[in-house]
């Protein structure tokens, strides 16, 4: 057991991916040699070669086009998006072709091997286009899973999941987190469930939940709150898509109180989904209106940042409102 | 390192502007209409036993096509598309392929899943959306696709089989295997970001893909010189640095050789090909256009003199190895034979209605099984709504 960061934590799990099976590769706008801007792949080509780890031309679509190919054909496929914000050019083939492609062949074909990983989220200073938190445009796709882990221990487990998950994966990284969250990770091979959150502090007078980075800021307003009195219980979601409906469900339903904090912006985003439905499944049992702290319907701003972001301060005192309802 | 790349060409030291003049693409004809090969052209490798399925897979390509069109006028089906005066491209580039190679479609190419016995009741389940269809009658009809066949399902989306085949071809490569990936795309999907994207790729990691373009002329009703300017589609797989080829695409001997050369080629030097076949749609895009409002009945004319399919019949006939007797019996057999497939495949039920949530997922999720559970409930009580499931689960 050692003290890594987040990104140490990502070329751990690729290192075992790769190890274990030789028909993995990784690849990607600068993964090769260089091993990715933000070093996550660091390394591979060294040890695995340039045949199964390597540098793509600078072409999204053609990343995920090429990767669904590679899965569709048998090959263990993780393919790197630079920055989440730059995976549009490739939307198209991860909604019509990734997340369908069982599905319209009859499960004659699949690209249950791909793994799409992709740097999302702010507080780097990144400004609109290095700070995106796009994944609700995905949660809207049947046939994906998305998956967000929220430290380095999470991480790895969470990413050989992904990888292992014989459906597509998204897998997207909080990347103000790569160096600045440190734990303790295991050397050897685990795995973290999909699909099921974790409830990582028990509370009785309301259900704080997040994912990603944004877990640190409600877990800060959560200590704050609990000077005041207030109990929470925390909860980090880890898979978006398909979603754990019951371990939010049986939380909300012993607090009668749920907040719901996302980086992404507030309209449509996935905390809107949240609340629906935890709406529909515990009417009964709610106290007072479900709370949404997010970012403002606005593009990510630059100078302006800290006065949009659902901070640590603007999740406090919507504890107090609910709480207070 | 990179810069050396620019250092073969000339210096000059005035202005002095290029265009696609510049370089030259010939075009590989083989086989004259009447049914003579070329002086000196290069024959394929073809024999009486392979000349004779090319034959008939092109015969059979022609019935089925005839025979769907008439059962969507009768409102049997609701959606066709023929391949009406391109056959050659799709059955003459399966027949230079072996069976492990995989076969990626845009989706008028059913003539390589005939090539390879694709069954008529595979074709029929698949168009008429029941229960036996192999895609689960999830797809519109001629979305055909057959694992066991290494013909990837068709999908609508334009051009993403492009860089998808590039892919699978690396993977084939990465495992050391004798295969190669062919890819289908029409001259207008090669204006989509996916072609650019899908050659590139191709090209720099050295994919053993051959990309068979088929230049019929139109997309949907667009004419392919408003569809770009360049050479045709060949002068671009030279810009990525590819090995191209422009074939006459009505020539089956040419569709033939030039595919064989091109999966030798891909294999040897684990390399993309481009092959730009030039031929002509000569029905409509699908059976929901009409052609009459943007092209005249003299162009169709004057390209069904270039028929692809009796263009090969000639050369049969001047092999001595196909007549008159046997062609009668053969189009009449294929014509039975297909009449009584539609028969059979639109009465057979549609899909189950648990296949709604089946192969979204490995295995379907909790939530889905929910939101089946209440379709379920709401068809039970109103059944006379729901006439294809009522009943039946």
């Amino acid at each position: 057991m050692a003290q890594i960061n987040l990104l140490q934590a990502i070329n751990s799990a690729l290192d075992i991916a790769m190890t274990e099976n030789e028909r993995t590769v990784c690849f990607g706008e600068d993964v090769g040699q260089f091993g990715g801007v933000f070093r996550a792949t660091s390394g591979l080509q060294e040890k695995y070669g340039k045949a199964r780890c390597f540098n793509s031309p600078l072409v999204e679509q053609g990343i995920i086009g090429f990767a669904n190919g590679l899965a569709a054909q048998g090959t263990v496929a993780i393919a790197e998006i630079q920055f989440a914000d730059y995976i549009f050019p490739a939307f198209d083939q991860i909604v019509n072709e990734a997340a369908k492609f069982r599905y319209r062949t009859g499960n004659e074909f699949n690209v249950g091997k791909l793994t799409i990983r992709s740097p999302y989220g702010g507080g780097i200073a990144g400004g609109l286009y290095h700070s995106q938190s796009p994944e609700a445009y995905f949660a809207h796709t049947p046939g994906l899973k998305v998956v967000i882990p929220r430290n380095p221990y999470q991480a790895k487990g969470l990413l050989l999941a992904s990888i292992r998950d014989d459906n597509p994966v998204i897998f997207f990284e909080p990347k103000r987190l790569y160096r600045a969250s440190v734990g303790e990770v295991p050397d050897e091979d685990y795995q973290l469930p999909l699909g099921k959150a974790e409830v990582v502090q028990t509370g009785t007078d309301i259900t704080l939940l997040a994912w990603g980075a944004q877990m640190e800021i409600i877990e800060k307003a959560a200590k704050i709150a609990s000077n005041d009195g207030i109990s929470c219980e925390i909860v980090d979601l880890r898979t978006i898509l398909p979603w754990d409906i019951e371990t939010i469900s049986n939380s909300v339903m012993k607090t009668g109180r749920l907040l719901i904090s996302q980086e992404a912006p507030l309209t449509a985003g996935f905390a809107s989904e949240i609340a629906a439905t935890i709406q529909s499944e515990c009417f009964l049992n709610l106290e007072s209106p479900i709370a949404r702290v997010c970012g403002l319907d606005t593009p990510y701003p630059l100078a302006l940042e800290k006065e949009y972001v659902s901070d640590y301060l603007k999740v406090y005192e919507a504890i107090k409102k609910t709480v207070n309802f | 390192m990179s810069t050396e790349l620019y250092d073969d060409g000339p210096v000059v030291h005035q202005p002095t502007f290029i265009d696609g003049t510049s370089v030259e693409i010939p075009e590989l004809r083989i086989l004259r209409q009447n049914g003579t090969t070329y002086p000196k052209a290069d024959l394929p490798d073809i024999d009486q036993v392979l000349a004779t399925k090319i034959y008939q897979t092109l015969a059979f390509h022609r019935v089925l096509d005839e025979r769907m069109v008439a059962s969507q006028r009768q409102g049997r089906l609701s959606f066709y598309m023929t391949a009406l005066g391109e056959e050659a491209t799709s059955v003459g580039g399966a027949a230079a392929l072996e069976p492990q190679d995989m076969i990626m479609m845009q989706y008028r190419e059913q003539g390589t899943l005939m090539f390879r016995d694709f069954s008529i009741e595979n074709f029929m389940n698949q168009m008429f959306s029941n229960a036996d269809d192999l895609g689960k009658g999830r797809q519109m009809p001629i979305h055909y696709g057959s694992k066991e066949l290494n013909c990837m399902t068709v999908s609508s989306t334009l051009a993403t089989q492009i860089p998808q085949a590039a892919g699978y071809a690396y993977g084939q490569k990465l495992q050391g295997l004798d295969a190669v990936t062919l890819c289908y795309f029409g001259e207008g999907a090669a204006s989509e970001g996916d072609f650019h994207a899908g050659l590139n790729m191709a090209a720099v990691q050295e994919a053993p893909v051959i990309f068979f373009c088929r230049n019929n002329g139109y997309a949907i009703s667009t004419p392919s010189d408003e569809q770009f300017k360049g050479n045709g589609i060949a002068s671009r797989g030279v810009g990525y640095g590819m090995k191209t080829i422009r074939i006459d695409g009505n020539d089956i001997l040419a569709v033939l050789k030039a595919t064989q050369v091109a999966r030798a080629y891909a294999i040897k030097e684990s390399k993309p090909v481009l092959i730009e076949a030039m031929s002509y749609r000569l029905g409509g895009h699908s059976t929901s256009d009409d052609p009459s409002g943007y092209r005249t009945k003299e162009e169709e004319a004057k390209w069904q003199s270039h028929d692809p399919v009796i263009r090969m019949k000639n050369w049969m006939l001047q092999q001595n190895w196909w007549d008159e007797v046997k062609e009668t019996a053969l189009f009449e057999k294929y014509r039975e034979e297909v009449l009584a497939a539609v028969k059979v495949a639109e009465k057979i039920d549609k899909p189950h209605i648990d296949t709604m949530i089946t192969d979204v997922y490995d295995v379907p999720t909790a939530q889905l099984k929910a939101q089946l559970d209440e379709v379920k409930a709401h068809v039970n009580k109103y059944p006379e709504a729901y006439p294809f499931t009522a009943g039946k689960f």
